[in-house]
């Protein structure tokens, strides 16, 4: 197992820690030793998580620290390799051939400038400049991770027309589920695994004063109580980290603009709660939430 | 310095793991060591963030996980570790290449179906032929048109396909000197998706089985893709009998294999045994599940709704079939239905043959949110 101890000066997990929080991310200790070893052991990162707990926003703040290019791979249903790995750019490959028949001569249309990239080639191309960030694994089809199986083992590729194409140093990789299926037990075993669950009232506390511009201490601490209620109720979708941070933001300005203080909140509330149904739920019990959460 | 004590530790631990049911694999173990030896390790604390990384526990395991760490390496007292223990016998599960043990009587006192018993009660049973033959008839010709499909993975070529096939294209203009002649189409290709069929034997259902069992070899001839259990007291794999072409004989030889007619009901844990296998929870894995059954949970009920979302997070759609639904006013009342009503598709009538076999056609139709 080839094994780097130091990338870019980082050489242990909290040093990792300090980086990323140098790139706004607070990362805790189990976070940090996750994508630390996963840099070390030349392992993807696969994080899982409820929706909203910072999971890409994660995979962006270790592409700022490493200093490379992230290239996203958003999955769907019905992802397959043309999206995922190169494609070949048909019309020109006619033109050419077009011109060339007029002009005579022969020409290579298999050559790299009728080659369109997409993320994971780009990746393997060019491994040290680049973060791949596989997101939202768990919406694509099992084909789709069975064939990531391979790309992840090997980190190589086949083109027919071309050959193989190999890393030449391991890439960076970052994998995101949000846990609507279960993953192949395959798929997890090749990878560092990390559960990122909801941050602790005093980390969420700090992730809103250090996000949000111009939020009181005051304000942020009910936020943070308040949807920390919200994640305990029965609901469609719970209040992420982002959707905290907006609540906070949006009710500040209400208040700057006039609006009392537990009113403030429950006029942007439908910052945090995006369902009509959650809505309807939660609408009796707000008073109740807001005023145990000290607004 | 001898490096193989602390060693042998280390995979120590690796093989509680896989005593207690954890999955891992000899990759993880070696990515696990290499971690350690990375980390320095400064404390405990660092091995344990290392084994989690890298032998990556599932989220609903990871206090048990936790358990087995400090047993191991903290020295803690094992009875934590134990799981509740059960007043029952652990619940098996039985494959076709095991016959059940002899049958132990053919005919006996039933109870009412209204009750959910907890005794293990082993017997054969021998099926009369019904009178839905017209209905499963009808259903088995309706049938392959209206499963539900998934997108397969390849493309085919096709005449009003979505997707322009240049691949093709090209082939055909360098037999043509360069020149393209015909625009060629392609398209996914389209595949069945699997059905998984648990059907309840317990006694409160033992009215339907036989209708239950008549309606699964006429699937199971139909289909691609099928796969049948019955959960009782234990978890039985029938698929294999119900291919046989006879239905009668297939019933038979299905009889035979299940041993746990008309006994107890412990859904959850056969569901759990039914999970427990990877064989088996692979065949669940991105299909059409669909259970027969009253949901009389005799056993624990939160063990049967987190099997249930488990089944729902495994499958493409979890349909929940009771003959309680018959009734107009149907609510689910009993404790195990209620907790899994939030991770099912839809949980609808299974009252009468006719119905389970519409709810099978539809289940294409638009998926429930």
């Amino acid at each position: 197992m080839a094994v780097r101890r130091s990338i870019v000066g980082i050489g242990s997990p909290r040093e990792l820690e300090e980086a990323l929080r140098a790139a706004y991310y607070l990362a805790d200790e189990k976070v940090s030793t996750a994508a630390y070893l996963a840099l070390a052991l030349g392992k993807p990162l696969l994080l899982e998580g409820a929706p909203g707990v910072g999971k890409t926003e994660a995979a962006k703040a270790i592409a700022g620290v490493l200093g490379r290019t992230l290239l996203r791979l958003q999955c769907y249903e019905g992802i397959d390799a043309a999206a995922a790995l190169y494609e070949w750019n048909f019309p020109r490959q006619m033109l050419a051939l077009r011109q060339q028949s007029e002009g005579g001569g022969t020409i290579d249309i298999y050559r790299d400038e009728f080659l369109i990239e997409r993320p994971m080639l780009a990746c393997l191309r060019r491994p040290t400049e680049t973060v791949l960030l596989i997101d939202e694994i768990d919406r694509s089809d099992h084909e789709f991770e069975a064939f990531l199986l391979e790309f992840l083992s090997d980190f190589q590729i086949s083109i027919p027309e071309r050959g193989a194409i190999r890393a030449y140093e391991r890439p960076v990789v970052i994998l995101t589920s949000n846990r609507t299926r279960e993953l192949h037990e395959a798929l997890r075993r090749r990878c560092v695994y990390h559960w990122i669950d909801y941050p602790t009232p005093e980390r969420e506390m700090r992730i809103i004063t250090m996000r949000a511009s111009g939020v009181s201490e005051r304000a942020a601490r009910a936020v943070v109580s308040a949807v920390g209620r919200l994640r305990r109720e029965p609901l469609a979708k719970h209040p992420g980290i982002a959707e905290a941070v907006e609540w906070a933001e949006a009710a500040t300005l209400l208040n700057e603009q006039g609006a009392r203080w537990p009113e403030a909140f429950r006029r942007s509330l439908g910052v945090v709660l995006k369902d009509e149904d959650d809505l309807i739920q939660i609408a009796p019990k707000i008073d109740a939430i807001l005023a145990e959460a000290g607004a | 310095m001898d490096t193989t004590e602390p060693i042998a530790h280390f995979l120590g631990f690796t093989a509680l793991l896989r005593r207690a049911g954890f999955a891992v694999a000899p990759e993880q173990t070696m990515a696990w060591l290499a971690a350690i030896e990375l980390l320095g390790p400064q404390e405990v604390g660092d091995i344990r963030r290392a084994a989690y990384a890298t032998l990556a526990p599932q989220p609903e395991r990871f206090a048990e996980f936790d358990a087995l760490f400090d047993a191991h390496f903290l020295g803690a007292t094992a009875a934590a570790v134990e799981t509740q223990p059960s007043e029952e016998a652990p619940l098996k599960a039985a494959d076709e290449s095991a016959i059940g043990p002899e049958p132990i009587f053919g005919d006996e006192a039933r109870e009412s179906g209204a009750k959910a018993t907890t005794a293990e009660r082993l017997s054969v049973r021998r099926f009369e032929p019904g009178d839905e033959d017209a209905t499963l008839h009808r259903f088995a010709r309706a049938l392959p048109a209206r499963l539900p499909r998934r997108r397969g993975y390849r493309w085919r070529a096709a005449r009003g396909g979505s997707g322009a096939d240049a691949r093709r294209m090209f082939r055909d203009a360098m037999r043509n000197a360069g020149e393209f002649i015909r625009m060629r189409r392609r398209r996914r290709s389209l595949r069945q998706r699997r059905l998984v069929l648990l059907i309840d034997v317990s006694g409160s259902m033992k009215e339907r089985t036989r209708a239950h069992l008549a309606f699964a070899h006429a699937l199971t001839r139909a289909a691609d893709s099928v796969e049948v259990f019955t959960i009782g007291t234990r978890l039985t794999r029938i698929t294999r009998a119900l291919r046989l072409k006879n239905r009668d004989q297939a019933l038979a030889t299905a009889a035979l294999i299940v041993a746990d007619w008309d006994g107890g009901t412990r859904i959850g844990e056969a569901l759990d045994a039914f999970l427990a296998i990877p064989r088996f929870s692979a065949l669940a894995r991105g299909a059409a599940v669909v259970v027969l059954s009253d949901g009389l949970e005799r056993g624990d009920p939160t063990a049967m709704a987190d099997a249930v979302a488990r089944f729902s997070r495994l499958a493409w759609k979890t349909v929940w079939l009771t003959p309680l639904a018959a009734d107009p006013g149907f609510a689910p009342r009993t404790a195990g239905l209620v907790a899994a009503r939030p991770f099912l598709d839809e949980l609808g009538d299974g009252g009468s043959l006719e119905r389970i076999c519409d709810h099978v056609l539809d289940l294409a139709r638009e998926r429930a949110a």
